[in-house]
């Protein structure tokens, strides 16, 4: 296969950054797209160019580490998937892709496709544990956890917290970030005590970190590679009001 | 050569704390400026609306019952709780709070705009939607195309101003005459107005359930259909007298 | 290669008497730091994993002040997060009859009895409480109906004492200590450096006293003083370049630490996993496992004729090799992983391998299929076929898997006594990055338990009886200058080489090198090949590399370069290692020992040892022996026939 990359180009924070064109050739359809990229860097780097910068690290869709909007579509348009597992056989032959980073206020450029994902730790910082020091806890069987709670828990609980659902949204939203962590929580009794301050806390530091508000539309849910459902946002806004009202 | 910097020494205690690194909690202002709060004043705001639509399209639907059913509605309106409270003055605070509702309805959509707008400052080159993508489209422009209609439609029908019988005749006579087929462009109009508003609905009544956190895994498919039925009824309900009108069926 | 032999070394922290009292007696034993004090006393933390993350949660949840370092964007990312299986404790929730010292046995027997056995029973003792604390903090273990846990069984054990998360564990747990860390983060007793790769270890009168860190943002080299330095950086599976691990793994602060001082232990111990989806061209840049679960259902064969090149379904039944079935009847295709590993290396050696270049052997779910239906083999490894087909484009419904064996774990780490302190006073080595539970192979479910028992639970008491003497005092400057020196150096010599070949391309041929030599099976003659050929290709590597950019820059190529760099020494260590130990001992199989079957031959009177590795000078390494005494699992020969 040969094809054409289009890819942003930003050395650093201050620079305005630009999109650049590639010729790719011979690129093999059992490549993953970061492979493909790879073999774009050595050419790159023994031709002295500086490589095109990227996030990776498991290759394995857990990490949460890569990401980069495909032809407009975060991770590109294979659904429930990450860029590191994404593979060339879905491009045909000759085509032209563009590549950009996650794109938001909160998530400012690093390098090329490399982008600063710190506000989300701080979400989590805001309240998204249980507080528990090690070795206080009680015998693992005395709270029984009814088996679809502790099962929906999980669905919310594979997040792996790309950033994929802010790049995505309209409105640059971490909505579903943040409502994973906090319905994990919440359906689980060892979340109770500290359920509403930890999504006041959690959702007050969304607002401060500079995301956008959610209008619901989807989009996030439709692009996350673990399929975490929209009604975890439902979830996280019923414990906010919850906490505001009391 | 590379900078060096030295980060504390060993006895001094080392978390003195990096700027950059610590949470930038920024006070909240309450809950009205968070974007939940925002979106929760769209909700119950949006709900009032759509109290008002209901109301509305059951008044109009009377004219199918005969000019006077239709003036007498509209009369009643205005004689509401008479001689208890003066001529007009309940219609007139339930206008207030409607005006109050859209206003706050718009000052929360204009105010969630513009911070989605400085939450994405660089655009894409390339933007794809995955899910149902008219949604934003219809809800932001949407709710503009709305607020255009809501003002030409008082004027024609509230008003009189662009209607052909002026503001002295009876609302029965301005509708009909309104929507007289030498007047089919009107009757357009209002068609593609009411179905923007359909799916402004369908959209915004979910969402508003979504909002207020009653959405969960089990009823999400029941409040769903929920709101395209309540759209698809308030769609139907307000299209049937132009149309009946127009062509002919209502005289 | 020149070694030297030098003094055996000896484990002086595990107290005596009977192997159940003895880590409540270490910590009876162990000094106590006045919680006043505690907050003058500085530890700094290495990787974010299991053993990392909740080792700097629980030292600042104890009021200690803590610097954790990751070079990963965030804590949450580092590869414990990849383990699919699940996390072995000893709860005997099912009553099965397993015990704490059941538990214990399994893991010595598993690692072949190479490992020792005060740790390994702590080990066993503390596995509980991680369920517990894990529960605790909210990890979503997979539940029966009436709400308990749900355990299952895994390879080496005959009890059910697995505990899972769907096929997420290691990411439920991973979160759970991230969560945990973030906390401490949030209360100021953690001060987190992300994008930060260490780069050297100061070492001053006798004491590891801090690091030398890299920003990997700006390039800015910087100095971080502690009295006290723990390594929880992972394992070196990577210096294969093609393994299981995430493609940042490496060996760097652990190696480094090494040459300032650190023996290593045991390097030649890797596991191979039987069971990863194999190598599809010369770009491929890492690989997958598949859960091993699979063995359960899949039959594994390859064609009886060589370089048969007809499609799997063409192939009738008497011309194919069901070999696991033929060659271990009672067992069949559930040997445990490195017997499965090497018998596929094996038909695939004999030129009856599968698919591109001939690496790799069908797992065929046919029989399963009609057996039990699609819809139950889809409820059973849904997931697994769809992760199989999002790579290989090939539907395992229809088409048999392709499998091969990839390097997954590495036992070896650098040696630490029961304390979990190396030959640096000072400095501690947790999880995979150290040598300790583990033996000569590692049992699945078992990696998580170790990272979270040393960080939870172990580290936490040891380092107290270490820092009851500090704070140290100022740390001398001569010392930090001299490491920071070091560590410009390095870079400043890879920047200048400015050859014509890129680190990647070192690095691939490096991995070959070790996976043709020195992997699944190692000969005196492979080896001696390899500690000829590592050294040529370093010099190359010194004189040809290519790294462009600048310092003062993220600049990924310069860190891989770096890694690179390191990997190399440690290859040749490695080599070195496997050769001197002309014994076969779990992962670590030597053709020269194999029974009459071609089963792995221990030799206990000459190997019963761990091979602690001292950095040498002009000498070449240095030997130190610690001697391993069973004086609870008898040791045998294993059998899986």
């Amino acid at each position: 296969m040969n094809l054409t990359l289009r890819v942003w180009r930003q050395s650093g924070p201050s620079d305005a950054g630009r999109m650049v064109t590639y010729k790719v050739e011979d690129v093999s359809p059992d490549m993953s797209f970061l492979e493909m990229l790879d073999v774009l860097n050595e050419r790159l780097i023994v031709e002295g160019d500086d490589p095109i910068a990227f996030d990776h690290d498991c290759r394995e869709g857990i990490c949460g580490m890569c990401g980069m909007v495909i032809n407009g579509v975060a991770h590109g348009e294979q659904r429930a998937t990450t860029t590191c597992q994404l593979h060339m056989r879905h491009f045909e032959d000759g085509a032209e892709i563009t590549i950009e980073p996650w794109r938001a206020a909160p998530f400012p450029v690093v390098k090329d496709l490399v982008v600063d994902r710190s506000a989300f730790d701080r979400i989590i910082q805001a309240g998204g544990f249980v507080s528990v020091p090690a070795g206080s806890a009680p015998d693992a069987h005395s709270v029984p956890v009814r088996k679809e709670d502790a099962d929906a828990a999980f669905d919310a609980a594979t997040c792996i917290g790309c950033g994929a659902c802010v790049a995505a949204c309209p409105n640059g939203s971490a909505s579903l970030f943040t409502a994973a962590k906090i319905t994990h929580l919440s359906l689980l009794p060892q979340g109770q005590p500290e359920r509403l301050s930890r999504a006041k806390a959690m959702v007050d530091q969304m607002d401060s970190e500079g995301f956008g508000g959610c209008t619901n539309t989807g989009e996030c849910t439709a692009v996350c590679p673990k399929g975490i459902p929209l009604d975890t946002i439902a979830q996280m806004n019923s414990d906010y009001l919850k906490a505001n009202a009391k | 050569m590379t900078a060096t910097i030295e980060r504390g020494s060993a006895t001094a205690p080392v978390n003195t704390p990096a700027a950059k690194k610590t949470p930038t909690r920024k006070k909240p202002g309450g809950f009205l400026t968070s974007s939940n709060g925002k979106k929760v004043v769209m909700a119950v705001t949006g709900a009032v609306m759509v109290g008002f639509l209901v109301l509305h399209m059951l008044g109009n639907l009377k004219i199918f019952f005969g000019r006077d059913s239709f003036n007498d509605y509209a009369h009643a309106l205005r004689t509401l709780l008479e001689p208890i409270a003066p001529y007009r003055s309940v219609l007139t605070i339930l206008e207030i709070g409607l005006v109050l509702a859209v206003v706050l309805h718009m000052w929360a959509a204009i105010s969630l705009s513009y911070r989605a707008g400085k939450a994405r400052p660089v655009k894409y080159v390339a933007k794809k939607s995955q899910a149902n993508g008219y949604t934003t489209h219809i809800m932001r422009w949407g709710g503009l195309t709305i607020v255009f209609f809501v003002i030409w439609h008082l004027l024609d029908l509230t008003f009189g101003v662009v209607n052909p019988k002026g503001f002295d005749s009876a609302p029965a006579d301005r509708m009909i005459a309104g929507f007289d087929p030498s007047r089919w462009w009107v009757t357009l109009l209002y068609l593609v107005a009411v179905v923007m508003v359909g799916l402004h609905l369908r959209h915004g009544i979910w969402s508003a359930f979504q909002t207020l956190g009653w959405a969960n895994r089990d009823r999400n498919k029941v409040l769903r259909a929920t709101a395209g039925l309540i759209s698809i009824v308030l769609v139907v309900g307000f299209l049937a007298p132009p149309l009946a009108i127009t062509f002919g069926v209502v005289k | 290669m020149k070694f030297t032999e030098g003094p055996e070394i000896r484990d002086t922290k595990a107290p005596e008497g009977p192997v159940e009292e003895r880590w409540e007696k270490r910590k009876f034993g162990a000094k106590l730091v006045n919680p006043a004090n505690k907050r003058k006393l500085n530890v700094i933390v290495i990787g974010t994993g299991l053993a990392g993350g909740s080792a700097a949660a629980t030292l600042g949840e104890l009021g200690y002040n803590v610097k954790s370092f990751c070079y990963q964007d965030t804590p949450r990312r580092a590869h414990s997060i990849a383990a699919q299986g699940g996390i072995n404790a000893a709860k005997n929730y099912r009553g099965d009859g397993d015990s704490i010292y059941r538990l214990f046995y399994d893991t010595v027997k598993g690692g072949d009895f190479r490992a020792r056995e005060s740790n390994v029973y702590r080990l066993a003792q503390v596995s509980v409480n991680i369920i517990d604390q894990a529960v605790a903090q909210g990890v979503p273990f997979a539940r029966e109906y009436g709400g308990l846990l749900d355990t299952r069984s895994f390879g080496g054990a005959q009890v059910s004492r697995t505990f899972y998360a769907r096929g997420q564990t290691g990411q439920q747990l991973l979160l759970g200590a991230y969560q945990a860390l973030e906390r401490q983060i949030a209360a100021g007793t953690v001060q987190m450096h992300t994008r930060h790769e260490m780069l050297d270890l100061i070492v001053a009168d006798g004491r590891a006293r801090g690091v030398i860190v890299r920003d990997m943002v700006t390039g800015e080299i910087e100095r971080h003083l502690a009295d006290a330095v723990v390594l929880a950086s992972g394992g070196y599976g990577n210096v294969f370049f093609l393994s299981t691990n995430a493609k940042g793994c490496n060996t760097t602060a652990i190696w480094r630490a090494h040459e300032r001082g650190a023996y290593f232990a045991n390097p030649c111990y890797t596991q191979i996993h039987p069971t990863c989806i194999p190598v599809s061209g010369e770009y491929q840049s890492k690989l997958t496992l598949m859960s091993e679960s699979l063995r359960n259902d899949g039959r594994v064969w390859v064609p009886l004729r060589k370089n048969d090149e007809r499609a799997p379904g063409d192939i009738p039944e008497e011309e194919r090799d069901y070999y696991l079935e033929r060659i271990y009847p009672s067992f069949g295709n559930l040997v445990p992983r490195d017997i499965a590993s090497r018998a596929a290396k094996n038909v695939c050696d004999e030129g009856r391998g599968v698919g591109p270049g001939g690496l790799g052997v069908y797992l065929d779910f046919r029989d399963a299929i009609n057996r039990l239906g699609r819809d139950a083999v889809e409820k059973k490894y849904g997931n697994l076929f769809e992760m199989y087909e999002r790579i290989t484009g090939e539907n395992p419904y229809d088409v048999p898997m392709r499998i091969y064996p990839a390097v997954h774990y590495t036992m070896g780490g650098l040696w630490v006594d029961y304390d979990l302190q190396s030959t640096i006073p000072g400095l501690f080595v947790i999880g995979e990055a150290n040598f300790s539970d583990h033996g000569a192979n590692r049992l699945g479910a078992s990696a998580l338990m170790q990272g979270l028992a040393d960080g939870y639970f172990v580290l936490p008491t040891t380092i107290g009886d270490y820092l009851a003497a500090g704070p140290f005092g100022d740390v001398d400057d001569e010392a930090v200058a001299q490491a920071e020196i070091r560590v410009r150096d390095k870079i400043d010599r890879l920047l200048a080489v400015n050859g014509t070949r890129t680190p990647d391309s070192f690095h691939r041929e490096l991995g070959k090198l070790m996976w043709d030599y020195c992997g699944m099976e190692r000969t005196e003659e492979s080896l001696r090949k390899a500690l000829e050929r590592i050294p040529e290709l370093r010099a190359e590597f010194w004189q040809n590399v290519k790294v462009s950019g600048t310092a003062e820059e993220l600049n990924q190529v310069l860190e891989k370069a770096g890694r690179v760099a390191d990997f190399f020494d440690l290859a040749e260590l490695m080599c070195l290692d496997a050769l001197v130990r002309s014994e076969s001992c779990g992962g670590h199989f030597r053709a020269e020992s194999q029974d009459a079957d071609g089963e792995a031959l221990r030799d206990d009177e000459h190997f019963a040892h761990v091979s602690a590795w001292e950095h040498g000078g002009e000498d070449g390494p240095v030997l130190h022996k610690e001697t391993l005494e069973y004086e609870y699992v008898k040791m045998t020969q294993r059998s899986y026939k």
